[in-house]
């Protein structure tokens, strides 16, 4: 048991995706009985299939270890000694075309987050599920949990109906950056679009695999919108994004922005100084090659070391085993990754360096 | 300011000293994607049956985007260099004059291969007219390009999204050496691995023709899986995603493995993204393939067997090291040179590389492997 | 104080406002552009990829108070490369996308009456000048 990972934090942990009815709980007294009337009994979008190999790694499918908090911590928390570990829900509230049924079910499934996982681990911070169909009662969500701290970050999708940085959302950074919240953006779609530019694909492997064009998409709408202009104190973390599809896509931004800088003039910097200090990126998946000597090439071109944060993407199945870091990375780099800049980047944890 | 004093150092000043001119005048190039130009619809139209010249003139060009052009403004008149124009009137691309002085016999260009974009009858709406129109194009880029010019080919255009009309195109044109490859665009009704299109996979195999998918398009989706940007920066970058998800699919969906012989070069969409995609393919292959019994190999093995990818628009990282690993990742022989020529974000074939390209690689690059996976007859 | 290499390009009134000329100095491509009555020099050559700067077209700086906001001043001032439309600020050669790397280098442009000429392309004939005569010299 490496001793390494003693104070990481873990930012990106799944609880098991709970039903309709264990959310509806959480409920006022019309929708709870909404869900037992209408008899929404499941709500599942098609990623992650529950029988997948990628959703649940073998060990921790076997011991159901994402059911419920004690059994994750004892996985991740308790073995490794993560001082925290910040827990995404994947609900699907991004499906729903219903900006109220929207509305109700995020604020109970957070509300079910905080009772039956974050009330029972000190260590489990989480992440405020956003009803994306409405920004403005999004806002009002982030408003509602503004004062529970154990909430750190408002989550939604890589692909959703626009792209994230359109002027639409803007009430959920304005909010998000009043209250310190970071925006967190995780692989998955709400579907209201096929996946690509091109259709539907087949496999659920290609499904997976074109989550990170949800992030170029993303990444180039944050930035050329401008809302890092508009809300300069706001951090975004990309979520099991895969990581070195990045600067690659800095690049051909930045050539693009060269060459077309009056379309979007209020941009005061170059794409790459708005990533480096506004973007940060959870580490699992890390799309590369296994060698060290590739890895040592990757983080080159990453050009900063403050943009890795540690995830174990706990129960997908990411890696085997321990091994949650890409290899060869320096001491310091490491501590960086596991510790430092997950701080920095989550200022509601309330910690300093 | 000093007499003496340097031009501030540009990204490629290095490349200038590399590249001087007699080696110049010996660097043999052949481009992947040059575009043309009609002077004017007339010139496509007399390739039309009647029937359709008049449903042209009648109904126009309906594309499966809802408007005429792309709905994102381009950054310059018809997204073209500005010393493009020729002074004798007509759009660049159009005046085959122009395109010798100022590109074909400037470089020294071995071959030059024609994208046509703009009315070629793809993406559009009418399924037969999309064929009619496939066809006037073919023949128009023949009468007015590729015979005059022996330094061109053209690429067959295809109404991809009716298979057996594009099989039937590809019959047609297939034997003349004017083409040397099949011609797609990247944004279609399915992601380009699926069924439908493999009867134009198996037509282009027959005949021993590459098939370029060149980014742009409409397949009648938002342009994202995360619906419409709002600029034109955007969606210029996005072009690569585009090419990333037709990557995708054509592996997962065994293409490669349907069609052994089969080559399929990206064109436009630069080649910065392929190295992460490939690794992020093995990874959800390692981890689902019994999702996919199918696939004999790993998408790596079949990227590098059958996959090739233009350069332009060339990557400009700041560390041009950052490059020459890239380069070095998707490896020396798949990479194709282009142009671009006469778009505004155009490639010059002696600027474009910056120093420290090997120089057998950027041999390779710039002529080597298009002789290898081009049918230039 | 340094001495500067001074070369008659042209005369003035080949180049009204509005206008431009490229002129060779050397080996050195110069573009010369009248915008409203002031002359600029700048080096011709985009230090991008090498397009040649006097096909560019001029336009306005368009600054921005944030986004959405279009702020359009200086028309004529900036010009844009032919090729990948960088744009460079014709009075200090920088580039508005890369100050800090790319500029052109920009060269002091004077218009000179005839009776001071040195040297250049022109050659300052022997036949007369008229004082109304006015040159453009060029400091390189």
């Amino acid at each position: 048991m490496s001793d390494i990972y003693k104070g990481a934090i873990d930012c990106d942990l799944h609880p098991r995706v709970p039903t309709p009815r264990a959310i509806s709980q959480y409920m006022d007294d019309h929708w709870r009985d909404t869900v037992d009337l209408r008899g929404i009994e499941t709500w599942d979008s098609i990623s992650y299939p529950p029988n997948a190999p990628l959703t649940l790694r073998p060990d921790w499918r076997k011991l159901g270890a994402d059911t419920e908090p004690g059994k994750a911590a004892k996985e991740t928390l308790d073995r490794f000694g993560f001082a925290h570990a910040i827990c995404n829900s994947l609900f699907a509230v991004q499906a729903f075309r219903d900006e109220n049924l929207a509305a109700a079910f995020a604020s109970a499934l957070n509300d079910w987050l905080a009772a039956e996982w974050l009330a029972k681990d000190p260590r489990l911070k989480g992440s405020a599920v956003l009803p994306i169909q409405s920004p403005e009662r999004a806002a009002e969500e982030i408003e509602r949990l503004s004062s529970d701290k154990r909430f750190v970050q408002v989550l939604m999708l890589a692909m959703g109906e626009h792209p994230l940085g359109k002027s639409m959302y803007w009430p959920i950074y304005a909010a998000a950056e009043r209250h310190g919240f970071t925006v967190g953006i995780h692989a998955g779609s709400s579907y209201h679009h096929a996946l690509t530019g091109s259709g539907w694909p087949t496999y659920y492997a290609e499904d997976y695999a074109s989550q990170s064009l949800g992030f170029h998409t993303q990444l180039g709408s944050f930035i050329c919108e401008g809302v890092f202009v508009k809300y300069p104190r706001l951090k975004v973390v990309l979520i099991e994004s895969g990581v070195t599809w990045l600067p690659s896509y800095l690049w051909r931004l930045s050539k693009f922005w060269r060459g077309v800088r009056n379309e979007v003039p209020w941009l005061d910097r170059s794409p790459e100084e708005f990533v480096r200090d506004h973007i940060r990126l959870t580490i699992q998946p890390f799309d590369a090659p296994p060698s060290a000597a590739h890895i040592g090439r990757i983080m080159d071109q990453l050009q900063s070391d403050e943009m890795l944060l540690f995830s174990t993407d706990f129960p997908h199945w990411q890696f085997d085993g321990e091994e949650m870091l890409p290899a060869g990375l320096s001491p310091e780099l490491v501590r960086k990754i596991l510790i430092d800049n997950p701080l920095a980047t989550y200022p509601r944890l309330g910690r300093q360096t | 300011m000093m007499l003496d004093a340097p031009l501030t150092p540009t990204l490629d000043t290095d490349a200038d000293r590399d590249t001087g001119a007699p080696a110049q005048a010996r660097l043999r190039i052949i481009d992947g994607d040059v575009h043309p130009a009609a002077r004017s619809m007339a010139d496509v139209k007399q390739f039309l049956a009647p029937r359709w010249r008049e449903h042209l003139e009648v109904y126009g060009s309906r594309r499966k985007l809802g408007m005429g052009y792309e709905p994102y403004p381009k950054s310059a008149p018809r997204a073209c260099r500005r010393d493009a124009w020729p002074e004798g009137g007509g759009n660049p691309g159009s005046d085959l004059d122009l395109i010798r002085k100022q590109y074909l016999d400037a470089y020294g260009i071995e071959y030059g291969i024609l994208g046509p974009l703009g009315v070629s009858g793809q993406s559009e709406l009418n399924q037969e007219f999309s064929a009619a129109l496939a066809s006037a194009t073919n023949d128009w880029q023949r009468e007015y390009f590729t015979k005059p010019e022996p330094r061109l080919r053209s690429g067959i255009v295809v109404p991809s999204e009716h298979a057996e009309a594009s099989v039937a195109e590809i019959e047609r044109c297939a034997d003349d050496p004017a083409f040397a490859q099949v011609f797609m665009l990247t944004r279609t009704s399915e992601p380009l691995g699926n069924r439908r299109y493999w009867p134009i996979y198996a037509a282009a195999e027959r005949h021993g023709l590459p098939v370029g998918m060149h980014v742009f398009g409409s397949g009648g989706h938002p342009y994202t899986g995360t619906g419409w940007p709002s600029y034109y920066v955007e969606e210029g970058t996005g072009h690569s995603t585009s090419c990333q998800a037709a990557v995708s699919s054509l592996v997962m969906e065994g293409v490669f493995e349907r069609f052994p012989r089969l080559k399929v070069v990206m064109i436009e969409g630069g080649f910065g993204w392929l190295p992460a995609l490939t690794w992020r393919l093995d990874k959800v292959f390692e981890r689902m393939r019994d999702e996919v019994p199918h696939l004999k190999k790993r998408p790596s093995e079949y990227i590098r067997q059958h996959i090739w990818v233009t350069t332009q628009p060339m990557e400009e990282p700041d560390d041009r090291r950052h490059l020459i690993d890239t380069m070095e990742w998707i490896g020396w022989d798949r990479l194709l040179f282009a142009s671009d020529y006469p778009h505004w974000d155009f490639d010059d074939p002696f600027r474009a590389f910056p120093a420290g390209v090997p120089a057998e690689g950027k041999r390779q690059i710039l002529a080597g492997n298009g002789r290898a996976v081009y049918r230039l007859g | 104080m340094t001495w500067m290499p001074r070369h008659v390009v042209a005369k003035a009134a080949e180049i009204p406002p509005g206008s431009r000329k490229l002129v060779a100095i050397g080996e050195r491509q110069i573009v010369i552009l009248n915008v409203k009555g002031e002359l600029f020099a700048l080096s011709d050559k985009c230090p991008h990829k090498g397009g040649s700067l006097s096909l560019g077209k001029l336009t306005g700086a368009v600054t921005s108070s944030g986004p959405g906001d279009y702020a359009y001043a200086r028309p004529g001032e900036i010009l844009r490369c032919p090729w990948h439309g960088w744009e460079f600020d014709v009075r200090t050669g920088r580039s508005w996308c890369d100050p800090k790397r790319m500029r052109l280098m920009n060269y002091a442009v004077t218009v000179e009456p005839g009776a001071r000429l040195v040297e250049g392309p022109y050659v300052a004939e022997t036949f007369p000048v008229t004082v109304e005569d006015e040159y453009v010299v060029v400091e390189t």
